[in-house]
C-alpha cells in the first residue's frame, strides 16, 4: 500500500472508533464524568474546607490531577481492551481488516490512537468539570499534556494487550476494579506521600501510578513528591516497554489467524 | 493464461489437531466462474480462510494473480474480495458505513467510496437501508451486505462461501443474475455451495472436496460425463451434478 493508502486506512479504524465512541456516549464519556462530578462535590464542597491545604493549595485542587488521571487511565485501557476483545471475539468483525491489505501495525496504531484519543478527551472533559469546583493553577501547560497523552498512551497499549490475551469478557472487566483502581487510589490521588511515612509511604512508591500523578500534577502547581524527571524517565519507559509488547503482539499476527 | 488462483499441495491442521486440508492443489484461470463443492466439513471454509488470510496454512502454497500469499500478503490481498460464510460485520453499524469503511481498509477515501458503496447496496436491492443499523436487515439482506462489501474494492478474484444458505428461491435466483453479470464484467469467481443446482447453473469448472482431498476437479462438462445415466434410479431423482456428487462422497454423509 502506499503511504496515502496506509494514511486512509489507519483514518478510517480511528474515525470508526470515534463515531462508535459516540453513539454509546452514556457508556464511554458519561461514567466519569459522573463520578468525577461526585468526587470534586465531596472533597471540595463537603471535606476540602475541613481538611485544608494542601502542598499550599485547597484541597480540591490538589486531588484534581489524580482523578483525572484515575478517569485518563481507566478510559484509554477500556477502549482498546473492549474494542479489541469485542471485535475478535463478538461480532468477528476484526477479519474485515485481516482480510484487507492492511498491515497489522496499522491496525494496532489505529486502536491505540482511538484509545489515546479517548483518555485525552476524557481528561479534558475531567478538567473543565472540576473548573466548576476550583481554580486551576497552571504551571506548565506541556508537562500537563505529555502526561496526559503519554498516560493514555501506556494504558491504550496496556489495554490492547489485554484484549488480545483475553478468554472472556471477565479477563477485561475485572482490570479496571481489581487492578487500575486500587494502583490509582493507593498512588496518592488523595495525600501526599510527605504525610504519608513509614510502610504505606513505601508501598506508594512502588506503584507506578504514584509517578504519573506526581508529573501531572507538577504541570499544575509546580510542586510535587518526586522530581519531575523520575516521573517523566519513568513514564517513557512505561510507553517504550509496552511499545515494544505491541510490536512483538504485531510481529505473531496477534493471534487472530487460527 | 494467467491464474486468478493457484494452489499447490495446501496442508491444514487446526490447532486443535483436526487435519481440515490434506494437500490440496486447486487452479483456477482470471475470468472463471468456479465452483467448489463438498459435504459439512469438507475444508471448504478451511481454504477460503486461508486464501483470504483468516487462518495460516501448514504447508503448501497459495498465489494469487502471481503474488505469493506468504511473501507478500499485502499485495496479494489486494485483488481479492471475501463473502464469508458466517455474518461478520458488527450489526450496530449502519449499513453504508461497514461498506465505506471496508473501503478505507484498502486505502480507498471516503469521497470515492461513498458513491460507489451507494450504487454497489443500490444495485442489490439494500438502496433503502443504507442508514439503517445492520441488525435491522433480513438474514438475505445482511448476506447482500456482505456481498457489497465484498465487491467495494473493485476485487479481480471474488470469493463467496456458501452465499445463498438460507435465501430464499427467489433471492436465490437474483444473486445469481448479479453474479452472472459480475463474470461477464471479467471478475474471476470462486463460490462454494450446498445447492448443486446452483453450481450446475452457473459455473464453468468444479471441483468436490471432502475430508479435505480434492477428488474430482474438471470443467462442467467432463464432470457431468461421469454421470451414469444407466444406474439403476432411487426414488428421488436429482438434478445431474447432484447424482455425480452423492455418488461420489458416498459414504462421507452423514446418515440421520
Ligand atoms: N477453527 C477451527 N478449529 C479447529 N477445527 C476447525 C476449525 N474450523 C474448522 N475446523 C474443522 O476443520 C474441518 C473442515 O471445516 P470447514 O473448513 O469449516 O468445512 P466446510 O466449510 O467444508 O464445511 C472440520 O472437521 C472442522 O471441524
Ligand atoms: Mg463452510
Amino acid at each position: 500500500m502506499t503511504p496515502y493508502q496506509l494514511w486512509t486506512s489507519y483514518y478510517t479504524i480511528i474515525r470508526k472508533d470515534v463515531v462508535r465512541m459516540v453513539r454509546i456516549w452514556p457508556q464511554t464519556f458519561l461514567p466519569s464524568i459522573v463520578t468525577s462530578t461526585l468526587y470534586f462535590l465531596i472533597f471540595g464542597a463537603f471535606l476540602g474546607s475541613r481538611i485544608g491545604e494542601v502542598h499550599g493549595v485547597p484541597y480540591v485542587m490538589f486531588v484534581v490531577p489524580g482523578l483525572v488521571m484515575l478517569a485518563v487511565v481507566t478510559n484509554a485501557y477500556m477502549n482498546t481492551a473492549f474494542v479489541m476483545f469485542q471485535s475478535k471475539f463478538f461480532a468477528r468483525n476484526i477479519d474485515e481488516v485481516l482480510v484487507s491489505p492492511t498491515p497489522p501495525w496499522v491496525l494496532v496504531a489505529g486502536f491505540v490512537s482511538g484509545g489515546v484519543l479517548r483518555g485525552v478527551v476524557i481528561g479534558c472533559l475531567v478538567l473543565a468539570v472540576s473548573l466548576f469546583f476550583t481554580h486551576l493553577s497552571i504551571h506548565s501547560l506541556f508537562v500537563i499534556f505529555l502526561f496526559l497523552v503519554l498516560t493514555s498512551l501506556v494504558f491504550s497499549l496496556a489495554g490492547l494487550v489485554n484484549g488480545v490475551f483475553a478468554k472472556s469478557i471477565d479477563g477485561i472487566n475485572i482490570v479496571p476494579t481489581f487492578v487500575l483502581q486500587p494502583l490509582v487510589y493507593l498512588g496518592g490521588v488523595f495525600y501526599s506521600t510527605q504525610a504519608l511515612p513509614g510502610f504505606w509511604g513505601t508501598v506508594t512508591k512502588f506503584d507506578p501510578i504514584f509517578y504519573l500523578i506526581n508529573g501531572f500534577r507538577y504541570g499544575f502547581l509546580g510542586t510535587a513528591d518526586v522530581p519531575l524527571y523520575v516521573s517523566t524517565g519513568l513514564l517513557v519507559a512505561f510507553s517504550a516497554a509496552f511499545l515494544l509488547a505491541a510490536w512483538y503482539l504485531i510481529r505473531t499476527g496477534l493471534g487472530l489467524r487460527q | 493464461m494467467e491464474l486468478a488462483l493457484d494452489i499447490k499441495d495446501l496442508k491444514k491442521t487446526y490447532a486443535s489437531g483436526t487435519p481440515a486440508l490434506k494437500g490440496v492443489t486447486l487452479s483456477i484461470p482470471q475470468g472463471d466462474f468456479f465452483a467448489l463443492l463438498g459435504p459439512n466439513g469438507a475444508g471448504k471454509t478451511t481454504l477460503i480462510s486461508i486464501v483470504t488470510g483468516l487462518a495460516d496454512k501448514s504447508s503448501g502454497s497459495v498465489r494469487v494473480f502471481g503474488v505469493d500469499m506468504e511473501k507478500e500478503p499485502q499485495k496479494a490481498r489486494l485483488h481479492v474480495g471475501v463473502v464469508p460464510q458466517n455474518f461478520n460485520f458488527n450489526i450496530f453499524e449502519k449499513v453504508i458505513d461497514i461498506v465505506v469503511n471496508q473501503a478505507g481498509y484498502y486505502g480507498i477515501p471516503r469521497s470515492v467510496a461513498l458513491p460507489r458503496a451507494k450504487k454497489l447496496l443500490t444495485d442489490l436491492g439494500l438502496g433503502e437501508k443504507l442508514n439503517v443499523t445492520a441488525r435491522e436487515l433480513s438474514g438475505g439482506m445482511q448476506r447482500r451486505l456482505m456481498i457489497a462489501r465484498g465487491l467495494i474494492h473493485e476485487p479481480k478474484l471474488l470469493i463467496l462461501d456458501e452465499p445463498t444458505a438460507g435465501v430464499d428461491v427467489e433471492l436465490r435466483r437474483s444473486m445469481w443474475a448479479y453474479l452472472e453479470k459480475l463474470t461477464k464484467s471479467g471478475v474471476t469467481i470462486l463460490l462454494t455451495t450446498h445447492y448443486l443446482e446452483e453450481a450446475e447453473q452457473l459455473a464453468k469448472r468444479v471441483a468436490i472436496i471432502t475430508k479435505g482431498e480434492i477428488i474430482v476437479n474438471g470443467t462442467m462438462e467432463e464432470v457431468l460425463a461421469m454421470h451414469d445415466d444407466s444406474a439403476p434410479k432411487d426414488k428421488y431423482r436429482a438434478g445431474k451434478l447432484e447424482e455425480v456428487f452423492l455418488k461420489l462422497v458416498e459414504g462421507d454423509a452423514p446418515t440421520l
